[in-house]
């Protein structure tokens, strides 16, 4: 049974973005909710399916009684962080066109601003399971395991600083033209870029995403109850997800190329349940905690072949409204906000529905993908015709 | 300010061969006694053949930087004061897909953060040397001289 184009998303909510927001986990995620289900002109009720993050603070009861739900007959987690996101949709969407549930809803609310709340920052004296080969020599985050990565790439292949730039400008000029993004005010130059200071070299300050609060959600039916909603139907066109062998997440440094991540495989399965191929789509939502990744994505999913990442962001080809491929309309991770990739797939709908702030109109898909350097997921979304 | 480091628990069931070697000045490695496939790091089942039984192999102790990093602050308290310090990813001579972490230090005694950032090159030839932390003894990496020891 294929799912493609047989459940679609009907409605997406979110809540302001922000640092040190008062409220709990549990209260963002139900507002984002309550979000959604209104953009879609859904009734609470109605909802039967949950798909959440493992790492979610507010489980699925108490959603389901905050929110006044019905009885929920699919629910279920997918792990791994930043990876989760495409697949919590893709789940929903499993268990809609299989008959599990009838109208899902799939979230991630987040409270990461605080220094403390950073997972590195909370580990004992003694370390054990994969971190004893990498935390007692000072590899502490996940900044520092991205960029071992990253400077064997710049060695292999060539890539510059000024690439790594060209992924950060771009999503900080898409940002500038979003108000709801945390840098919609706040220009960045190349030399602002080059001049920042180190976090782990050779990735500087705007390499890395923000930490943000705040929560987003997404509500997900089938194709036909979609036709009745309020919004355009945007639809479930692919979905893929991979753990590639002998993966270990963010610190892939012990397989046998650990510079071919989790997105190639994850590629290889959305492609073959598509209609489309990377040359049709035009515009992309590419998970970017930190700069880097959005080239290994680049590779991965196909838009260019191994090692041709840098030279491919290069003449603005990532920028709206006239490059090849015009990434992170509403800013991404490194300039909306970070809430663990979860803004991308809203700004994916947008996009589809033609109410995001940089449209791209001749696209007939999005591409939307999560974390890579863990195990994986992707959508192929599809734009109502 | 050491007993502030992250140390390995040496006491973890599959590795622990590994830091009892290395308290006696020895890079080892798990290997699998029925495909005789190396693997990094150890772990329960050979990922080849699914066997349990394994052994441990003396490596020479000698290889090449993969990669490394330069890490500055927001880090954790006892780190962030001795930043910028490097950590490296060193590939193995025997198998260059079992690799290492671990920091280039310019003596067997010198403090991984005192070292030369200048120094560090992808591709360098490096081998080991053991540095006792707390009881623990981390495998650290010097630069391969023309006097070999």
């Amino acid at each position: 049974m294929d799912i493609k184009d047989r459940t679609a998303i009907v409605g997406i909510g979110q809540t302001r973005f922000g640092k040190g927001l008062p409220e709990s986990e549990l209260s963002l995620a139900c507002q984002a909710i309550s979000a959604a289900l209104d953009d879609a002109g859904i009734a609470p009720r109605e909802v039967d399916g949950l798909v959440m993050f493992s790492m979610e603070n507010g489980r699925e009861v108490e959603i389901a009684r905050n929110l006044g739900l019905g009885a929920i007959t699919y629910f279920g987690e997918v792990g791994y962080g930043g990876g989760a996101g495409c697949a919590t949709v893709g789940h929903a969407a499993m268990a809609v066109a299989t008959g599990q549930c009838r109208v899902a809803v799939a979230w991630r609310a987040r409270k990461r601003s605080a220094k403390t709340s950073r997972p590195w920052a909370n580990v004992g004296s003694r370390v054990s399971g994969s971190a004893q080969w990498t935390r007692p020599f000072g590899l502490l985050r996940p900044v520092d395991e991205i960029a071992m990565l990253t400077r064997r790439y710049m060695y292999e292949y060539g890539a510059t600083r000024d690439h790594l730039a060209n992924v950060a400008l771009a999503c900080r000029k898409h940002a500038n033209r979003n108000p709801n993004a945390t840098f919609y005010d706040r220009p960045l130059t190349r030399e602002q870029y080059m001049s920042a200071r180190w976090i782990s070299e050779p990735l500087c300050l705007y390499d890395n995403c923000l930490e943000t609060d705040g929560a987003l959600a997404v509500v997900v039916t089938s194709a036909e109850r979609a036709r009745d909603a309020k919004q355009p139907p945007v639809y479930i066109h692919a979905f893929a997800q991979s753990i590639p062998p002998q993966c270990q997440p963010m610190t892939n440094y012990f397989c046998d190329d650990p510079l071919r991540g989790p997105a190639w495989d994850c590629a290889r399965l959305l492609w073959s349940k598509s209609d489309f191929r990377p040359e049709d789509v035009r515009v992309a939502q590419i998970y970017d905690a930190f700069t880097p990744l959005i080239l290994l994505s680049l590779e991965g999913y196909g838009f260019c072949k191994r090692g041709e990442a840098g030279p491919f962001t290069e003449g603005g080809a990532l920028e709206w409204p006239d490059g090849r491929l015009p990434i992170n309309t509403s800013g991404g991770g490194l300039s909306e906000a970070y809430v663990h990739g979860f803004n991308l797939i809203l700004e994916g709908v947008r996009q589809m529905r033609g109410t995001s702030t940089c449209p791209v109109a001749d696209s007939p898909c999005c591409l939307v993908t999560s974390g890579e350097g863990v195990p994986t997921s992707a959508l192929l979304l599809r734009r109502a015709v | 300010m050491s007993e502030q480091w992250l140390l390995p628990d040496i006491e973890d069931a599959d590795s622990a061969p590994f830091w009892e070697a290395a308290a006696r000045g020895e890079l080892v490695a798990q290997v699998c006694a029925s495909c005789g496939r190396r693997r990094m790091p150890p772990r329960p089942m050979c990922p080849q053949c699914r066997s349990l039984e394994h052994r441990w192999e003396t490596l020479s102790g000698r290889g090449t930087i993969w990669s490394f990093v330069t890490a500055h602050p927001p880090l954790l308290p006892a780190y962030e004061a001795v930043a910028p310090y490097n950590v490296i990813v060193v590939a193995t001579r025997e198998d260059p897909a079992v690799r290492f972490v671990g920091n280039l230090v310019e003596s067997p005694e010198a403090p991984f953060y005192r070292t030369n950032l200048a120094l560090l090159q992808i591709g360098a030839p490096v081998r080991v040397v053991f540095q006792e932390v707390c009881g623990v003894y981390l495998p650290r990496w010097m630069l391969e001289t023309s006097e070999r020891s």
